[in-house]
Order: C-alpha cells, then sequence, then structure tokens
C-alpha cells in the first residue's frame, strides 16, 4: 500500500473531527438563535422570526438569524486598542476557542456505529474523537481550566479596569468552583469506576440508575458547579454587563469577540454534555436504548438521539435559569462555593464510597434487592439531611441590616461599636 | 434629616424563612414563573403588517393634525398660543388677515418640524379653537429633513386621513366646537 495514503484510523479519526467541529459550530450559532428566542418569550416579546432565505422574502421563523448575526460580526471592524499587550491580546481568543475545542475529542457525540464492513472497519466505531483515551475525564478538566487562562489572558492584556476586573474576578470563580466541580466528578468516577466517559455512560446504562439519582447530592453540587464554570447566570460575574461593561471582553471586537463569545457557548455546551453524560445517563434511557453492544443502525440512531434530545434539554435548562435568578454578589458566590459546595461535595464523595465500600458485604448478608435498596435510601437520606444542614447552618450572605449607631452628623463623634 | 430624628420609621428586614433558607423552594417558583412566561400571549406585535393598539386615542400623542370647521375652513385663528408654548420650537406661524367675516386672522402658513417635536401635547391644550390636535398615529416616517417639516396642507389632509377613525377631541371632551 502507498505509504503517503494515511491510514484508516487517521481517516476515521478525521472524519469525525470534521463532523464534530462542523456540528458544534453550527449548533453553537442555532443555540444564540434558540437563546435569543427563549430571551424574547420568556419577556413576553416574540423574538428574533424575520431572517429566513438570504435574497428571498422566506422567513422560516427567523432561522436565517444565525448567517446574519455571523456576517455581521466577521465584517465588523477588528479593532486592536493601542495600549493593549498585542501578543497576548491576540493569543487569547486562540487559547480559550482552540481549549473548548479540544475538550470534545474525549467526550462522545453518540454511543457507536455499527460495523461497516464495506470501508473496512469491522468492529463497531465508537462515536468519539479519541477513543482510546484512558484519562477521558481528566482531559476534559485539565482543558477546561486552561479556557480559564483565555479569560485572564484576555483581561490581563486588554490594559483596561474593567477588564481586569472580570478577568481577576473570573480566575477567583473558576478556581473556586473548580473544586466542588472535581468533587462531584470524584463520586461518579468512583462509582463507574473508569475516567472513560464512554465507560461511565456503559456503566449507567448496565445497571439502569442514572447517577442522578444514585448521587443526588453530588449531582446538584456539579450541576451547580458546572454552571459556575461556564460563566452562566447566576454565576456570570466576569461579564456582568452592569458593573464590568463587557468584563475580560470589554476590549474586543469584531472576529476576536466572535471567537470568545462561541467559546464561551461551546463552555455551556460542553456543561451539559458532561452533566447528561456523568449523572444523566448518556444515551441511555428506559425501554428505549438497552444497554451492550450497538449491531445495527437503528440502535445506533437511536442512541444518538437520546443523547442530543438530553443534551438540549439541559441546555434549555441553562437558558430558562438565565432569566429565573438575578445574578450572585461575590461575597455570596464565595461562600456558596466554600461554605456549602465544598462541604457537600465530600460528604457525597464519603456516601459514595462508603456505598460502594460496603455493597459486596450487604448483597452478601441480606440479598442483591435489599442492597440496591439501600445503595439508593442512604445517598437520599445525605442529600436531604445534607440540604438541610447548609440551608440552616450556613450564613445565607452577609449582614444587611443598616447601621443605626451613627450619632448626629455634625458634630464629631467617636468610633461607635458596631 | 439625621438618622436619630424621630420621625424617620426604621424597617427591620423580614428574617428568612425555612422555605428561603432551603433555597429549592424558590427555585422552583422562580422556575415556574419563567415557565410561565414563556408560554403565556406576548404582548409585542410583528409591527408593519400588524398594528399595535394604541391604548386610548383620546389622549395619545402621534402626529398631529388641523382641524376643519363645518365648512372646511382650517379652523385655527393664527393665534400663535401653541407656537409659544411650544418647548421645542417647532411650530412657525405666518398669520394674514383673515378672508372671512368671522375672525379676524388666518394662518397664511402653519408648519410643524416633525424632528423637533417632542409630542409632549402642549399644542393642542394651549389651542383656544381646538384647531390643533395630535391624533394615534405613531409611525411618522420620512426620507428627508424636508421632508417632515409638515406644512398646512399636509396637516389638513392628516385631518382628513383620520377624521372618520377619531373625530374631534372636542366634541366628545365638551370643549367649544
Amino acid at each position: 500500500m502507498n505509504a503517503l495514503l494515511p491510514s484508516l484510523p487517521t481517516i476515521v479519526a478525521l472524519v469525525k473531527i470534521g463532523l464534530l467541529v462542523g456540528g458544534l459550530m453550527t449548533a453553537a450559532a442555532y443555540l444564540v438563535l434558540v437563546e435569543r428566542w427563549m430571551a424574547a418569550w420568556v419577556q413576553d416579546r416574540k423574538g428574533p422570526n424575520r431572517v429566513g432565505v438570504p435574497l428571498t422574502k422566506i422567513r422560516l421563523f427567523g432561522l436565517g438569524q444565525p448567517l446574519a448575526d455571523g456576517l455581521k460580526i466577521i465584517l465588523k471592524e477588528d479593532f486592536t486598542p493601542r495600549h493593549v499587550d498585542k501578543v497576548l491580546y491576540t493569543a487569547a481568543p486562540l487559547v480559550i476557542l482552540a481549549a473548548s475545542l479540544a475538550i470534545f475529542a474525549a467526550i462522545p457525540f453518540g454511543s457507536a456505529l455499527p460495523p461497516i464492513p464495506a470501508l473496512g472497519l469491522t468492529g463497531e466505531e465508537p462515536l468519539l474523537v479519541a477513543p482510546g483515551l484512558d484519562v477521558g475525564v481528566l482531559w476534559v478538566f485539565a482543558l477546561s481550566s486552561i479556557a480559564v487562562y483565555g479569560v485572564l489572558l484576555g483581561g490581563w492584556a486588554s490594559n483596561n479596569k474593567y477588564g481586569f476586573l472580570g478577568g481577576l474576578r473570573s480566575s477567583a470563580q473558576l478556581v473556586a468552583y473548580e473544586i466542588p466541580l472535581g468533587l462531584g466528578l470524584l463520586g461518579v468516577v468512583l462509582a463507574a469506576g473508569s475516567l472513560k466517559l464512554d465507560a461511565i455512560m456503559g456503566a449507567q446504562a448496565d445497571s439502569g440508575v442514572w447517577y442522578a439519582f444514585a448521587q443526588p447530592l453530588g449531582f446538584v453540587v456539579f450541576l451547580v458547579a458546572s454552571f459556575a464554570e461556564a460563566a452562566r447566570l447566576p454565576f456570570d460575574l466576569p461579564e456582568a454587563e452592569q458593573e464590568l461593561v463587557g468584563g475580560y471582553h470589554t476590549e474586543y471586537s469584531g472576529i476576536k469577540l466572535l471567537l470568545f463569545l462561541v467559546a464561551e457557548f461551546l463552555h455551556m455546551v460542553t456543561a451539559a454534555f458532561l452533566i447528561v453524560i456523568m449523572f444523566l445517563g448518556g444515551w441511555h434511557l428506559w425501554g428505549v436504548t438497552g444497554s451492550g453492544a450497538v449491531e445495527t443502525w437503528t440502535v445506533a440512531l437511536l442512541r444518538f438521539g437520546v443523547l442530543s434530545a438530553k443534551i438540549f434539554a439541559v441546555i434549555l435548562f441553562f437558558m430558562l435559569v438565565r432569566w429565573s435568578w438575578p445574578r450572585f454578589r461575590f461575597d455570596q458566590l464565595m461562600n456558596l462555593a466554600w461554605k456549602v459546595m465544598l462541604p457537600l461535595g465530600l460528604v457525597n464523595l464519603v456516601t459514595v464510597a462508603a456505598v460502594e465500600e460496603f455493597r459486596p458485604q450487604v448483597t452478601a448478608a441480606l440479598g442483591a434487592g435489599w442492597a440496591r435498596a439501600l445503595a439508593l435510601a442512604l445517598p437520599w437520606g445525605v442529600f436531604v439531611l445534607g440540604w438541610l444542614a447548609a440551608g440552616l447552618l450556613t450564613p445565607s450572605g452577609t449582614d444587611n441590616t443598616p447601621i443605626r449607631t451613627h450619632g448626629p452628623l455634625d458634630v464629631e463623634h467617636e468610633l461607635v461599636e458596631v | 434629616m439625621k438618622p436619630t430624628d424621630p420621625s424617620i420609621v426604621w424597617l427591620e428586614e423580614r428574617p428568612l424563612g425555612l422555605a428561603e433558607r432551603l433555597y429549592l423552594p424558590l427555585f422552583m417558583q422562580g422556575l415556574t414563573t419563567t415557565a410561565r412566561h414563556l408560554v403565556s400571549p406576548k404582548v409585542t406585535v410583528s409591527f408593519p403588517e400588524q398594528r399595535p393598539q394604541v391604548g386610548n386615542p383620546l389622549i395619545y400623542r402621534g402626529v398631529h393634525r388641523l382641524n376643519r370647521d363645518a365648512e372646511n375652513r382650517v379652523k385655527c385663528v393664527a393665534c400663535f398660543l401653541c407656537a409659544t408654548a411650544c418647548p421645542a420650537h417647532c411650530i412657525d406661524i405666518v398669520a394674514a388677515e383673515s378672508p372671512w367675516p368671522d375672525r379676524e386672522k388666518y394662518p397664511e402658513s402653519f408648519q410643524i418640524d416633525e424632528l423637533r417635536c417632542i409630542f409632549c401635547g402642549m399644542c393642542e391644550e394651549a389651542c383656544p379653537v381646538d384647531a390643533i390636535e395630535l391624533t394615534s398615529l405613531l409611525d411618522l416616517t420620512g426620507k428627508s429633513r424636508e421632508e417632515m417639516i409638515f406644512d398646512k396642507e399636509k396637516l389638513l389632509s392628516v385631518y382628513d386621513m383620520t377624521k372618520d377613525a377619531e373625530p374631534m377631541k372636542s366634541a366628545e371632551l365638551g370643549g367649544t366646537l
């Protein structure tokens, strides 16, 4: 065979990369439209419904809007202010977009394709760019931390106080929420016994119990932390428009801004993927997609459809939450991370470890049915208790009561103890 | 006012209840509110095809018109009260001797610069003969600045256009007809 021709695995990987990147970019563009629709509908407006097929009068409910939006922002002037650090300023959007795209190398976007002998694919083909990667979860988390660099670089290189403040806030927030995120994830890894995301989905499909039900506390902690990691409301402090103009991308315009915005959207998509894969059963749905190998195209398509539908539902939830809650204050954000989410994550981890440790003994002593019931009852009991404790014991924020002990304002007064 | 002033009533913030501390009930409450609005009927309309509902045309302040009297003459008596009342100085009247016996003056030219107008309705209030009125026409567009300076004929034509849909306000409001 000609040595210059790429090998079959390379071709397959390239095709998958092409499909994934193309699909993600299109999805990001259309999710912007979905987000605008949701925003409009929640505010009792109609939303974008005009732009349809270019150069015709066909409107298609505004489905041409992403194209117009993209064209508009690409054609805008790509202005570089004089006071910025040019190298870092240019590198920041590239870093953040590259990191957010590279994450998807380890994220399965379906289950697998059945064998296609005509193309020389004898085994089933996993719908995952890097199927052999044993450290999938680590890869995802390492790269999502690198995406923070993009935000930091952008904020720093802009040489602008709003950009700088946005970058600072972002770094503090992302570092704080990495920990509960990791703790929520550790429970899943412990239960599944694998760092591969497709293996985690497979474990949930085999047992039929999604980890959201088996580890409710871990699910909540992970959900909240992934909202914060994606910098979505109510955790969008890094780019709070009312306080920081645009946050870390204040000084950006044109295509560089577009890269930032796409990367931000990809963060949300990544978060949705992770939530679905790790806690909501991935491609598994009772009665629709069972566990086991993929033999027919029907199974492959069904699993792909179930996974996509779940991810879309989670993204819709992200968007609905955006219009339901006001932004946290920064001290509340930090309180939540360190005083609530971190202890709850640890409690969840200990619970999961205990359940997994004693499962064989309980099964031997009481039978499999009791073991399964206890493995569900214990985490839910811990969830209720932990939630009550978190609600009742932790300070719900700083004290906002006004200080009443001021002396008359027109005379010199001593320092009053408050 | 000093903080020690006895007339100040200090209000205490209500302490958080159990539902508020647990957050989850409020979470569901917020989510249902948003979800309800998501499907509720929309208040905006697809504008050019669909006209927005003007609440009460009698008090809406849209494009001006110059009313005609029963003999189809312009009602205006060129008293300059509207031009004086106008805070934006957008009304320009040139008065001339009236050709009719029942009044002394009439406006030879009557111009309103719709671009300067702030649609405050002071002209309408000032007018002693209810000649100038604001209609409920809300979409006022033009291709040049000159086009947006409405002269007497144009203002009278606005009256001809809107008189059926919106009768003169004075009749219903008990003013001088």
